[in-house]
């Protein structure tokens, strides 16, 4: 891949974490460094142990290959490499590849001297990973509790899992981190709308034989003021955005990890509160 | 001074807190029962403390002496024993004391005898007893796909209680506003007898008492237009399906695998029992319950003026197998594990303090749900008019 004329300015040495130089370098576009060294081994060992539990299960069907956690019954100790291993190892796999990820992403801003927003950002989704498989299993006392890797078959754990609770739609949580991924979906298209129709503003009023000018952030800021009355401003809807978005990982873990270790009756039942409120109990 | 934004706020976290403290959170460690093959998510959690305090709850008291089954027959003995006559002298009154203490341990003899002659019918609860015992007997001898070889007494539902703790009448409240703007399809308020969820409130009406299709799933993956079922049917058979996950303590998955609720060949073996309940209890309130209508006074009677019915958290009071599956049935076998006589007599005819001797109408017959009994067609109908018009 060609390297742009004024990318070289911005491969700078320095800013790593750990090991110094070494690693300190680029493979065509991308940044190596000691986390992607050791993201990569942790990728294709894990992916490699994901090829092997295909191997020796049922089926090659690629959305019914399924890698499943232990048994109840091996609690928090390790499990026989076919009877739940391999998931342990490959769960290990998942969250260093992760991990080295994001830290890869902050050697990136070091040298680069931003702020660590998208690691930061990234950090959210490993923590509601986390919480699946590491967290919340650890409160439950088994790592059976964890969810399959597998197309399908993760998809029928959660299915089970939310069943378990009877009605999930009323676990507070689960309400709100609902409405955080609706509502950044929600903000993601009205921004990506404005931006896209103040870049694209047609032909010209007067004249329409020709383009008009390319408008700018005073005209979309007037647009959502006139709209609505209130415009949040060209940085600020991106602080929206990452709040909005951050926080619906977010919910999503708290959901699951009071699913359990916090509750165990059907959700409704949790609104009792609600209903022995004053005012009308 | 422009305050509704502090004034929200407030409210807000004063809800938040409400939610956090108002409510029954439980705290790890939990114990989990693994139902199906690994990583399925076919798991029932139950949380210790809430474990602990059901089980204080349901265990079974002793039986009051061992009986003689010898001597002479109690319907030799005393008048107008008309189902437990079989017995010895000593297996009757040995019945008669436990009876008493699983029903009405306060009030003693005399809350079902006339205390100046133990022999007439003039005190109601004394006909309603003898209805129980019979269904009792019907229980134990016509439902052993429910109930196996545990079997059921008085106990399993009393718990030393005239009226069982969970039992349920037709839910009326709140009534809804007239006119069309009052029409919710008997659902969007809280459900008592479906997991207080918003969910239809009468489901077990439905279900439990008349005889409405539990079977809303397609069997094809893709719609063909032949289900004629609909959310509003599917979230009816919700109802049912939380009641009975309240009444056992247990979940969705104890029966099905929710990849497929309908596909008996992926559920656990359980639904084989919960789909013999479901007729025993329909069965239960229909040929025993119901009848009993003219003979109890408005105090044992719900709202809407129908009788108490029962449901699976009657016997269940949320464990999975009620009393954790531990038989009381042995101390009591002559007494309550075969039917002796089935006649029902004309309830209709009974005046309280007057009938001193009510006379059964010989009628036996099934109500198994290997050989299910045809419900009364009169009920359906009445259902459909209350559902036009209370709805």
């Amino acid at each position: 891949m060609a390297l742009l004329s004024f990318e070289r300015k911005y491969r700078v040495r320095g800013g790593t974490l750990i090991g110094g130089d070494l690693f300190d370098f680029w493979v065509g576009p991308f940044y190596v460094g000691f986390f992607g060294v050791l993201g990569l081994f942790f990728i294709i060992t894990g992916t490699a142990l994901v090829v092997y539990g295909a191997a020796i299960g049922p089926t090659w069907n690629i959305w019914r290959i399924s890698i499943a956690p232990p048994d109840l019954s091996y609690g928090l100790a390790l499990a026989p490499l076919k009877e739940g291993g391999l998931w342990q190892i490959i769960t290990v796999c998942a969250i260093g590849s992760f991990v080295s990820w994001a830290l890869r992403e902050v050697e990136i801003c070091r040298k680069l001297g931003m702020g660590y927003h998208v690691p930061f950002a990234f950090s959210v989704a490993i923590f509601a990973y986390v919480t699946l498989v590491v967290i919340r299993p650890l409160l439950l006392g088994a790592w059976g509790h964890g969810f399959p890797y597998g197309i399908f078959s993760h998809l029928d754990w959660v299915s089970n899992v939310g069943y378990q609770y009877l009605h999930f739609h009323y676990n507070p949580a689960h309400m709100i981190a609902v409405t955080f991924f609706f509502t950044t979906t929600l903000a993601l298209s009205l921004h990506g709308g404005l931006i896209l129709s103040a870049a694209n503003p047609g032909r010209d009023r007067t004249d329409p034989s020709k383009q008009a000018e390319m408008k700018t952030p005073e005209y979309e800021d007037t647009f959502f003021r006139d709209t609505i009355g209130y415009s949040i401003g060209t940085l600020g809807i991106h602080r929206l955005g990452l709040v909005l978005a951050l926080n619906a990982g977010f919910w999503s873990a708290v959901c699951i990890v009071i699913s359990g270790p916090f509750w165990n009756q059907g959700w409704p039942q949790w609104w009792s509160w609600w209903l022995n409120l004053p005012f009308w109990s | 001074m422009n305050l509704w934004l502090p004034m929200a706020a407030g409210a807000g976290a004063l809800l938040a807190v409400a939610s956090f403290v108002g409510t029954d959170w439980d705290l790890p460690p939990v114990d989990t029962e693994q139902i199906g093959y690994r990583g399925t998510g076919m798991y029932n959690s139950r949380d210790r403390e809430t474990e602990a305090a059901l089980q204080a709850a349901n265990v079974v008291p002793p039986a009051p002496w061992e009986a003689d089954p010898e001597g002479d027959r109690a319907g030799d003995i005393y008048e107008n024993v008309q189902v437990l006559g079989h017995l010895s002298d000593d297996q009757f009154n040995q019945f008669m004391a436990a009876i008493t203490e699983w029903i009405a341990p306060e009030e003693g003899c005399t809350y079902c005898h006339n205390a100046e002659n133990f022999a007439t019918d003039d005190v109601y609860q004394k006909v309603v007893s003898r209805r129980m015992i019979q269904m009792t007997q019907a229980i134990n001898e016509d439902w052993t796909p429910h109930v196996q070889q545990v079997g059921v007494t008085c106990y399993t539902c009393h718990r030393g209680q005239a009226i069982p703790a969970n039992v349920w009448s037709r839910d009326t409240l709140p009534e809804p506003q007239p006119g069309m703007a009052g029409y919710r399809a008997g659902q969007n308020v809280v459900a008592k007898f479906g997991g207080n969820s918003s969910l239809p409130q009468n489901a077990l009406e439905d279900y439990l008492l008349n005889d409405t299709n539990i079977r809303v799933h397609s069997t094809t993956a893709l719609p063909t237009g032949t289900n004629p079922n609909g959310t509003k049917e599917t979230e009816n058979t919700w109802s049912l399906m939380m009641h009975m996950s309240e009444s056992l303590g247990a979940n969705c998955t104890t029966c099905h695998n929710s990849r497929a609720f309908n596909d008996w060949d992926q559920s656990p073996p359980q639904r084989v029992t919960a789909w013999h309940g479901i007729r025993m209890s329909r069965a239960i309130n229909n040929d025993y319950i119901v009848g009993l209508t003219p003979v109890f006074p408005d105090s044992r009677k719900g709202p809407a003026g129908d009788v108490y019915k029962v449901s699976c958290a009657t016997c269940h009071n949320g464990v999975q197998k009620p009393l954790y599956g531990v038989s009381m049935i042995e101390d009591y076998v002559d007494a309550l594990s075969k039917k002796t006589q089935t006649g029902v007599p004309d309830y209709g005819t009974y005046v309280p303090g007057e009938t001193l001797k009510l006379e059964p109408a010989p009628e036996p017959g099934t109500t198994s749900s290997l050989a299910p009994a045809l419900a009364p067609a009169s009920a359906t109908g009445e259902r459909n008019v209350a559902a036009v018009v209370g709805q």
